[in-house]
């Protein structure tokens, strides 16, 4: 049957606090697929690792039936696609709504994401700045969330159900708050961003998503951590 | 099958980013309408329909709106499934590899040569380094596709990761020219080169790819902008 994938094996290889990686367990737990987690040292990364992101060398990396799939968003369409059978569809049917999918995500990932990358590992000005940029770029996705006709009145991104852009977003969530934390700041304002309020706690609340959800606690202190070794590191160029 | 009529793109031919699209729209054998735009003045159509990065190419189709060039391109794809060639292949795990390089060539080799561009000293001799890795990447791709029997990235057709990369090539040897620099060296990647002169000759690509007198000036234009720039601080 097309798009029916053999379960076979299926290893995800990753670090259970990256978004990057919830990205894809929340994609595997809304479809209810088995798989064996394969948790990598970051300092010490394995042979194993290496080998399947040999250009990349980065987590997730998706194993299935011995083939690497790199990249968190195109391991999520690959999931999709290679088990089409299983619900939900991750992404909408119609070519317009998947480009307008694929627009939000490719926004998140090239401009969120950095930004989000500064947050952490910024001091003072620079920080800040990164902050009121992350903030901007909130912004824009609540503006898209009260006008796209795609959004726009509906629960979540992917419509009634969670989708490829919700996916996308949803998963940076813990990181989102833990840095809220570490910033000690507000990037998603309750008032001056109701509806991505609203839509990060039932995305967080919602099944399939809220099991894989990173520890809070955990993640704060890693973060933490890993920014005080930044902080020791030489100003780089 | 969708509706033919109606299909109008915003850009300007220099573009590698407008050249993928022009590429694909070009293998379908889809009519459409070029509304040229001005980088230097962009007009309120371009602002209005892509208020998110301002950027060309934008695809309107029926009165809908797409941006970003690799997205239009699968939007073409989807859209107009019935004309051959299909620009994505079939299986999961195959789409998953073209997605991979077309994301490498926009996320690490566009910003790498960007940076050639760009950069002076040793920041450039950096960009060039990245660039020169970059391509040794690609190449090792090809290889791994070419033991399957493949022309190109995806298979004996040009495909996503194919439009991806071909989009750029004129404005990559304005960046080598205008730099002095080789970036891509026919000792270190034959078989980037001969995939490079096999996509050039394509008659339907030929007819697409810019003036490269044009893309010369423009980055030669671009180079004495950001190099001035510089020297200034």
């Amino acid at each position: 049957m097309e798009g029916c994938a053999q379960e076979g094996q299926v290893k995800l290889l990753g670090v259970t606090l990256s978004p990057f990686v919830v990205r894809v367990r929340i994609a595997f737990s809304l479809k209810g697929i088995h798989y064996e987690l394969i948790e990598e040292d970051i300092q010490n990364k394995s042979e194993l690792l290496l080998q399947s992101n040999p250009v990349h060398k980065k987590i997730p990396v998706l194993i299935h039936n011995g083939k690497p799939v790199c990249e968190s968003m195109i391991i999520v369409q690959y999931i999709e696609e290679a088990w089409g059978n299983k619900a939900p569809n991750l992404m909408p049917k119609e070519p317009y709504d998947r480009a307008i999918a694929r627009f939000w995500a490719a926004f998140i990932d090239d401009k969120l994401v950095p930004c989000l990358a500064e947050v952490f590992t910024g001091q003072g000005e620079q920080q800040q700045k990164a902050v009121q940029e992350l903030v901007a770029n909130f912004l824009i996705l609540e503006e898209s969330v009260r006008t796209n006709p795609c959004f726009s009145g509906k629960l979540y991104f992917g419509g009634d159900e969670i989708g490829f852009v919700d996916i996308a977003l949803g998963g940076l969530s813990a990181f989102v708050k833990a840095l809220e934390k570490v910033t000690n700041s507000v990037l998603i304002d309750e008032e001056k961003m109701p509806l991505l309020s609203a839509w990060m706690d039932r995305f967080c609340e919602a099944e399939g998503v809220k099991e894989v959800m990173p520890d809070p606690v955990k993640l704060l202190e890693i973060i933490c951590a890993t920014r005080v070794k930044f902080a020791a590191l030489p100003a780089a160029n | 099958m969708a509706m033919e009529e109606q299909v109008k793109l915003i850009g300007w031919l220099r573009s590698p980013f407008v050249t993928r699209v022009r590429i694909a729209l070009a293998l379908k054998g889809i009519q459409y309408e070029f509304i040229e735009d001005d980088s230097e003045n962009k007009s309120q159509l371009l602002l209005k329909s892509n208020p998110v990065h301002k950027k060309v190419p934008v695809l309107f189709h029926n009165g809908k709106i797409v941006c970003e060039s690799m997205i239009i391109v699968q939007y073409i794809d989807e859209t107009w499934d019935t004309n051959a060639p299909n620009l994505m292949p079939k299986d999961p795990y195959d789409r998953a590899i073209a997605r991979f390089w077309a994301a490498f060539v926009d996320d690490k080799l566009a910003l790498s040569v960007w940076g050639v561009l760009v950069g002076q000293g040793e920041k450039q001799q950096k960009a060039v380094e990245e660039s020169l890795a970059n391509f040794l990447l690609l190449e090792d791709a090809l290889r791994a596709s070419s033991c399957s029997g493949n022309a190109y990235f995806g298979g004996d057709e040009i495909g996503f990761a194919d439009i991806a990369l071909g989009g750029l090539l004129v404005t990559i040897k304005a960046i080598e020219k205008v730099t002095n620099t080789v970036l891509v060296d026919p000792e270190k990647t034959p078989l980037l080169c001969a995939w490079i002169d096999r996509f050039s000759q394509i008659d339907l690509v030929r007819g697409i790819l810019p003036d490269p007198a044009k893309v010369l000036e423009r980055v030669s234009h671009q180079r004495a902008k950001f190099t001035s720039a510089l020297a200034g601080n």
